[in-house]
């Protein structure tokens, strides 16, 4: 199982001090954060986007590539990739290139964004939401999974003969997940292609993000990519930990009472009973999240907020070092006991290597080979017979994998 | 969601919730709210149906209401309440006028329904007040609200005076208090008849066709739609 930390990035004052942080610190911290996730043993840091004041997070791969030079192990991540504001070709080009130079330690989570008005800032038109997100990405998906993509949709221009490039690292595509607080098209989305979904619960109680997790791993079951329980989910939360749980509340009581997004309204008490938030003893924190599996299943990643409602950069880093050190260690050892053995561990790069080799074997078809592919699309000046043919029989080799499994599966025999 | 013979006709209780926004206790819109109720489980028991009556009291919400409306989730009580409103068969809403209007909870309850709730739902509308001066609030606010909600509301309203709960109440007074309550639970047992699909003429949605348009344990999910229809394949 996958333990890390998000950050949404946003400048909150710190109603305690009235300290309020330059997007140069802000910037400068998040980068602190995520290179003492990975020295405390964490395994994601994830950041958002957004486009709009009081965040600093609009160019993510940005963050994530300098990020990637400092650390090592660390898989970055998203929370979440605007799939429907962001050109898929884009997306495409940038994350395949932080696959390449962060060594495969990618992953990403598609999301619709957090305003209704980014939509015009990006050319878009927002009642297209949801439409957008499908379109998107499913050319996202294609550009990872073909070299050559012929392309016509609705809301962008077409592509003929094109190939995204850098190829995915070892081709293999970066993993995606799929957020989503109450869209159950996205869960039917993440479910279809057999990609992970992220229930960003933070603000919900578990009764709903269970109802949402049922339904996602329903639909991947449908769709033949395995068993309901052996969908690939993840959840947020967040917590406040101090060794004494009397100082944890006292300590956190003036964050949460004045956070921008649930200050001034239920007591710390009450939201902590209705949503993961926890505030106590390291102790007190496992017990709770030892909890969750209870309600959606055994999951692959859970993924905290912790650079939240203004806290300053020391206690962030303090509880970067609690989780990692006191939290995540047993949480780790107990989960992952806990599932069962034909559960999935959460995806990285070298397993889905592994996975896409051993399949092609079973499959009888030849072994993956990155030796560069002279003569893929349009876009490329130096176009060859021999390159093309290749890139259209693994194209049309997936398509037999695809077919096969949809047939087998209760999708396809229902529409016999 | 309930099953289609727990939901058509049949001989079971119909649902009425009350919903009172009186502050006090105990309160002059708690008083109106007991009198039109007690009219309508009078007027259904002349159709020979019984009736099952929750009583909401916004003031024992009210913190879980404001706390809704910032974290887009009712508490377990609100749930609880929003959940008897969704089963209702009929409504009685009755808030103390505040500046021409009604209440601020009052209004912050219906803020945090959802959409869909009480479209086709029989509404009794009251109010009460220092005085009669007050009672087109009923009209000019409440009818309006309840309006955009596309709740069947009943004809006859009642604003209810502090003079009105001293005055005659005989029967030969018609607009005595007592008779236009009545005259309400009459028209609200009729309505709520019809709404559950008891007698003829309802139009949809209603009760009685296993309450489509009503919010249910399912329509979190309601506008699914599987990807080959997304994708437009």
């Amino acid at each position: 199982m996958q333990f890390g930390i998000f950050t949404i990035a946003d400048i909150t004052p710190d109603p305690v001090t009235g300290a309020i942080p330059t997007e140069h610190e802000r910037l400068e911290a998040m980068v602190e954060y995520a290179v003492q996730a990975e020295q405390v043993g964490l395994d994601v840091f994830a950041i958002g986007e957004h486009h709009n004041p009081p965040f600093v997070t609009s160019s993510p791969t940005t963050t994530l590539g300098y990020v990637a030079g400092k650390t090592s192990e660390i898989i970055l991540s998203t929370a979440t990739t605007l799939i429907t504001t962001n050109d898929p070709v884009k997306i495409a080009e940038d994350y395949a290139m932080l696959q390449h130079l962060s060594g495969g330690r990618v992953d990403l989570t598609m999301g619709r964004g957090n305003t209704g008005p980014v939509y015009p800032w990006f050319g878009q038109d927002i009642r297209q939401g949801l439409p957008l997100a499908i379109e998107n990405y499913e050319l996202l998906h294609r550009l990872w999974h073909e070299d050559v993509v012929d392309w016509e949709g609705k809301f962008r221009t077409p592509l003929q003969q094109f190939t995204s490039t850098p190829r995915p690292l070892d081709g293999v595509a970066p993993f995606v997940w799929h957020g989503s607080i109450r869209s159950p098209q996205i869960a039917e989305q993440a479910a279809f292609y057999g990609d992970g979904f992220f229930h960003n619960n933070i603000f919900w109680p578990i009764s709903h993000t269970k109802q949402m997790v049922e339904l996602y791993r329903r639909r991947y079951e449908h769709y033949g990519h395995g068993s309901a329980d052996q969908a690939i989910v993840g959840l947020g939360g967040q917590f406040f930990a101090r060794a004494n749980s009397q100082d944890a509340v006292n300590e956190f009581r003036p964050y949460f009472d004045n956070a921008p997004v649930y200050g001034h309204g239920p007591s710390l008490e009450d939201f902590s009973a209705q949503t993961p938030l926890t505030v106590g003893s390291p102790q007190q924190i496992i017990d709770r999240y030892m909890t969750m599996r209870e309600h959606v299943g055994d999951y692959q990643r859970q993924l905290f907020l912790i650079d939240h409602a203004g806290l300053p950069r020391k206690t962030v880093l303090e509880q970067i070092e609690i989780l990692g050190t006191e939290i995540v260690p047993v949480l780790r050892r107990e989960l992952d006991a806990l599932r069962p053995a034909h559960v999935p561990d959460a995806p990285t790069h070298a397993a889905r290597v592994a996975a896409r080799d051993a399949a092609l074997a079973a499959a009888d078809e030849p072994a993956y080979d990155d030796a560069y592919r002279f003569g893929t699309g349009d876009n490329w000046t130096g176009l060859t017979a021999e390159g093309g043919q290749r890139a259209q029989e693994q194209s049309l080799a997936r398509d037999r994998r695809n077919q096969a499994r949809l047939a087998d599966s209760p999708a396809g025999k229902e529409s016999k | 969601m309930n099953a289609p013979d727990a939901t058509a006709t049949g001989d079971r209780p119909l649902n009425l919730v009350v919903v009172a926004a009186g502050t006090s206790v105990p309160s002059s819109t708690r008083m109106l709210a007991d009198q039109l109720t007690a009219a309508t489980r009078d007027a259904l028991a002349r159709h020979g149906r019984h009736v099952t009556v929750t009583v909401l009291e916004v003031r024992e919400l009210a913190h879980e209401i404001v706390d809704a409306t910032f974290t887009r989730f009712p508490g377990d009580k609100l749930k609880a309440a929003l959940d008897e409103i969704g089963r209702a068969d009929g409504v009685i809403a009755v808030t103390p006028t505040y500046n021409q209007s009604y209440s601020g909870l009052f209004k912050a309850l219906f803020d945090v329904i959802e959409p869909g709730t009480l479209t086709g739902v029989p509404v009794a509308l009251g109010a009460t007040g220092g005085t009669a001066r007050h009672s087109l609030a009923i009209d000019y606010a409440l009818r309006p609200m309840f309006a955009y909600f596309k709740a069947d509301v009943v004809p006859t309203t009642v604003f209810a005076a502090s003079e009105d709960f001293g005055a005659v109440t005989t029967a030969a007074d018609e607009n005595s208090l007592a008779s236009r309550a009545g005259r309400v639970g009459t028209e609200l047992a009729d309505y709520m008849l019809r709404f559950a699909g008891v007698t003829a003429g309802a139009v949809a949605p209603t009760r009685a066709d296993g309450g489509s348009g009503r919010r249910s344990e399912d329509d979190e999910f309601a506008d699914f739609v599987p990807m080959g229809d997304l994708l437009g394949r």
